[in-house]
């Protein structure tokens, strides 16, 4: 079952859908983050899974590394920012924080 | 030399503006610093006067430097220093210092004391460069400045209205003549381009001018004068000018200024041709004796004043136009101080005058001589100052005045006998002018200081004598006209032989020696007489030189025998004049009304003064109001017409113009702007800010183009 390029290519599509959708609906920035953290996420499935069946080599392998690498930067600077909006303004819902809109 | 005639020119000049700029910081308003530089002119004057004595008859010294370089030709300033130049310059700087003296009496306790004094300062330099200057230009400039000098003291208090109206006439009359005097000065160069006096003289002579252009130049310059010196028929000034302070009167309206125009035509002589002499004699003698008849008719002792000068310049000018050059100058001489210390007189009556009325609460007229009378004992030493003056000026033996005057009719007289005809209406003019002059002037001397004081006996009580200041000035004054000063060394009280007649040259007529070019014959010429017999005598060449000595003999004698005559002539009608005045005024017996009542219409034209004000207010006045008034109407309608008009036509494009600017041109900028606006505001709905919104927009379009390529992809 997993001999097959497609399966993984399905779950990566279900997985960025999903992020898309949290990135979407949600107000809470803590829940927009963990939807970027799935479209990365499914990003670098597609990563493996094309290295896996296509290549040969592993570029595919060590771009996933990197994009984890980068996801956990990312969340330790997207959550500090959080963290300076929660001080600022004791909330962490994004459409609470729009002043620089007229 | 001429450095001190410079220096006694210019110090005046420092001390107007020191006083002018100080008066109001310095004690006494800076009098001083006036007084100063005038008794140190005053001496340096006297120095000079007696050193070109010594130089002799001849002694002159000029100074120039270019002034004004236009192109081929050049504008000379010239400085000019002879034997005229220093008498001026001492009669000039004895008057002016004699009566900044007396003003420190007279205008004690004026508000603008200061500036007085800075005013007769200017007036100093100004007349002092006057008679100081070369050239013509030089001359006008001067002229102009005395002119102002005279128009800012006329007006001195104008905070009333006759003195600020007095003023205005006095600049605007001088005007009328300076306007001929400056075309004189015109044509003169544009003739000669050149306009220093000796040299316009030696040109002259050259023949580079034609007879009729040269009486032109001399009359017109002549114009000048009978504006400064008050002629008819541009006297109308003078008797305003009275309106002034007196002191101002006897330095600038009797004994100095006004002389200018006599100066002028003394300097000019040398160019005047036969007919403009005879014109120049006509006006100045018509002027004496229209003055003298003013004269008798006015009861404002500063008005009788004043018309007695007008007078007495006619006889200077009538003296110079018949040719008696040193007749004329030493009449202007002695003219000065006798003048001067009658005016100043006048000031020390009017001033107590004033102090009496002002005691009784009287609002009568100082100057009016109706309110005067008995003045003898409580003013002696006016009385006796006046009384020494006024019979210098009647022409009584051992004054000046009668030397000077004698002199100027027996110069009319022997004129006369050598032209005849029309001539003699001028002798007619100089002799009954001498009787009038006797009578009015006496008049002045019964009506003030004889009979009885006819403001009242509280105003007597309290008449007193003037300050030592002003009575001093009263006293040299009186002592200067007394004949010796100007004969000597000779003592001849009947004769005018003396250092003045042999120091004032007449100088020789340059048109009469173009004559003698022209003639080819050299006759020695030793006075104007023979000249002008010469111009007579040319028709009868053949006659050669014996003729014209034993002519000259004979001349000469004519000459004499006519002084002779004209002494005897003035005595008697200044005699007669005197007497009748005694008889009319002191004695009584001749009823002055019963004269007035005879004279009639006469009588009227002389206590009108002749009517000449209301002829030229009904005349020239009115026609130059009724032009004005055209002008302006002309301006208001037509002028203000045309650019109104302009203006509204203007007015009506540019609305045209604001229409289409307004309407099309803005319309479509606007249009524009309103488009790219409401293009602007409708996209900018989207663009939110909300970035979940965005990414909601993004995603519905690529799933839409996925759609698309997917629907694609199954359907081809």
């Amino acid at each position: 079952m997993f001999n097959n390029l497609q399966v993984f290519l399905i779950i990566s599509t279900i997985l960025f859908i999903l992020g898309i959708l949290a990135i979407l609906t949600r107000k809470n920035a803590i829940s927009i983050l963990m939807g970027i953290e799935l479209i990365l996420n499914s990003a670098g499935l597609n990563f493996v899974a094309f290295s896996k069946f296509s290549s040969g080599n592993l570029n595919g392998q060590i771009f996933a590394l990197f994009i984890i690498l980068l996801a956990a930067a990312e969340a330790a600077v997207a959550l500090a920012i959080f963290l300076g909006l929660y001080r600022q303004r004791k909330t962490v819902f994004v459409d609470q924080a729009s002043e620089l809109k007229q | 030399m001429i450095k001190w005639a410079v220096i006694v020119w210019i110090l005046p000049l420092l001390s107007f503006f020191f006083v002018l700029i100080f008066n109001k910081k310095l004690p006494r308003g800076g009098d001083y610093f006036s007084l100063g530089t005038i008794f140190i002119g005053l001496f340096l004057s006297v120095k000079l006067f007696t050193e070109a004595l010594l130089n002799g008859a001849q002694y002159s010294e000029n100074w120039s430097f270019t002034w004004i370089p236009l192109g081929k030709y050049s504008i000379q300033f010239d400085l000019h220093f002879d034997i005229v130049t220093a008498v001026m310059f001492l009669v000039v700087t004895i008057v002016s210092s004699l009566v900044h003296l007396y003003s420190v009496g007279y205008m004690k306790g004026d508000p603008k004391y200061g500036r007085f004094f800075a005013y007769l300062s200017i007036f100093s330099f100004s007349m002092l460069g006057l008679v100081l200057s070369g050239s013509l230009i030089g001359l006008y400039i001067f002229w102009e400045l005395v002119g102002l000098s005279s128009y800012l003291l006329i007006g001195f208090w104008h905070e009333r209205h006759p003195p600020a109206e007095a003023s205005k006439k006095a600049f605007i009359t001088n005007r009328v003549g300076d306007v001929g005097m400056l075309l004189g000065i015109l044509i003169t160069f544009a003739i000669l381009g050149d306009l220093n006096i000796h040299s316009i003289g030696e040109k002259v002579a050259a023949g580079k001018v034609s007879q009729s252009t040269l009486t032109l130049i001399g009359l017109l310059l002549f114009c000048g004068a009978v504006g400064k010196s008050a002629q008819f028929p541009l006297h109308v000034w003078l008797p305003d000018a009275m309106e002034g302070p007196t002191p101002v009167s006897a330095l600038i309206h009797a004994a100095t200024m006004v002389a200018a125009g006599v100066y002028l035509v003394a300097r000019i002589f040398p160019l005047l041709t036969p007919e403009a002499g005879l014109i120049i004699a006509f006006v100045g003698g018509f002027t004496a004796f229209f003055a003298a008849t003013i004269a008798i008719a006015q009861y404002d002792i500063k008005k009788v004043l004043a018309y007695s000068t007008v007078s007495q310049l006619g006889y200077m000018i009538m003296a110079l136009g018949v040719g008696s050059y040193t007749a004329g100058l030493f009449h202007l001489t002695t003219h000065a101080f006798f003048k001067a210390c009658l005016f100043l007189c006048s000031g020390s009556v009017i001033h107590a005058m004033h102090h009496s009325l002002h005691h009784i609460h009287s609002h009568a007229d100082p100057q009016d001589m109706r309110n005067m009378g008995g003045m003898k004992k409580k003013m002696p030493i006016t009385f006796w100052t006046m009384f020494i003056a006024t019979i210098a000026i009647s022409g009584v033996p051992f004054t000046s005045g009668f030397l000077s005057k004698d002199a100027i009719l027996g110069g009319t007289l022997a004129y006369a006998m050598e032209h005849g005809g029309i001539s003699w209406i001028l002798v007619f003019f100089g002799f009954v002018t001498a009787g009038m002059t006797a009578f009015y002037m006496f008049r002045i001397l019964f009506k003030t200081f004889y009979g009885e004081f006819r403001s009242g006996p509280k105003a007597e009580e309290v008449l007193h004598e003037s300050p030592k200041t002003m009575t001093i000035p009263l006293i040299l004054l009186a002592v200067l006209s007394f004949y010796l000063w100007f004969t000597l060394p000779n003592v001849n009280p009947f004769s005018t032989h003396g250092w003045y007649e042999s120091y004032t040259i007449t100088p020789e007529k340059a048109y009469e020696k173009t004559i003698i070019i022209h003639n080819q014959s050299n006759i020695n010429l030793s006075n104007t007489f023979e000249n002008q017999h010469q111009l007579k005598a040319k028709d009868e060449k053949q006659h050669s030189e014996t003729f014209n000595s034993t002519h000259s003999n004979q001349q000469h004698s004519v000459h004499h025998s006519a002084h002779i005559l004209a002494m005897i002539s003035s005595l008697i009608v200044a005699g007669l004049g005197i007497l009748i005045s005694w008889l009319t005024f002191y004695k009584q017996t001749i009823s002055s009304d019963k004269v007035k009542s005879s004279l009639g219409a006469f009588y009227q034209g002389m206590y009108n003064k002749w009517w000449i004000d209301e002829i030229y207010e009904g005349t020239v006045i009115q026609f130059t109001m009724l032009m004005t008034k055209i002008s302006a109407w002309f301006d208001t309608y037509i002028i203000d017409g045309i650019v109104n008009g302009t203006a509204a036509i203007t007015r009506v494009f540019s609305d045209g113009t604001g229409i289409f600017d307004n309407r099309i041109i803005d319309g479509l900028v606007n249009g524009l702007a309103n488009t790219i606006g409401w293009f602007g505001k409708s996209i900018r709905k989207i663009q939110t800010g909300n970035i979940q919104r965005y990414l909601l927009s993004s995603s519905v379009v690529l799933g839409v183009v996925l759609l698309i390529i997917v629907v694609r992809t199954i359907f081809y």
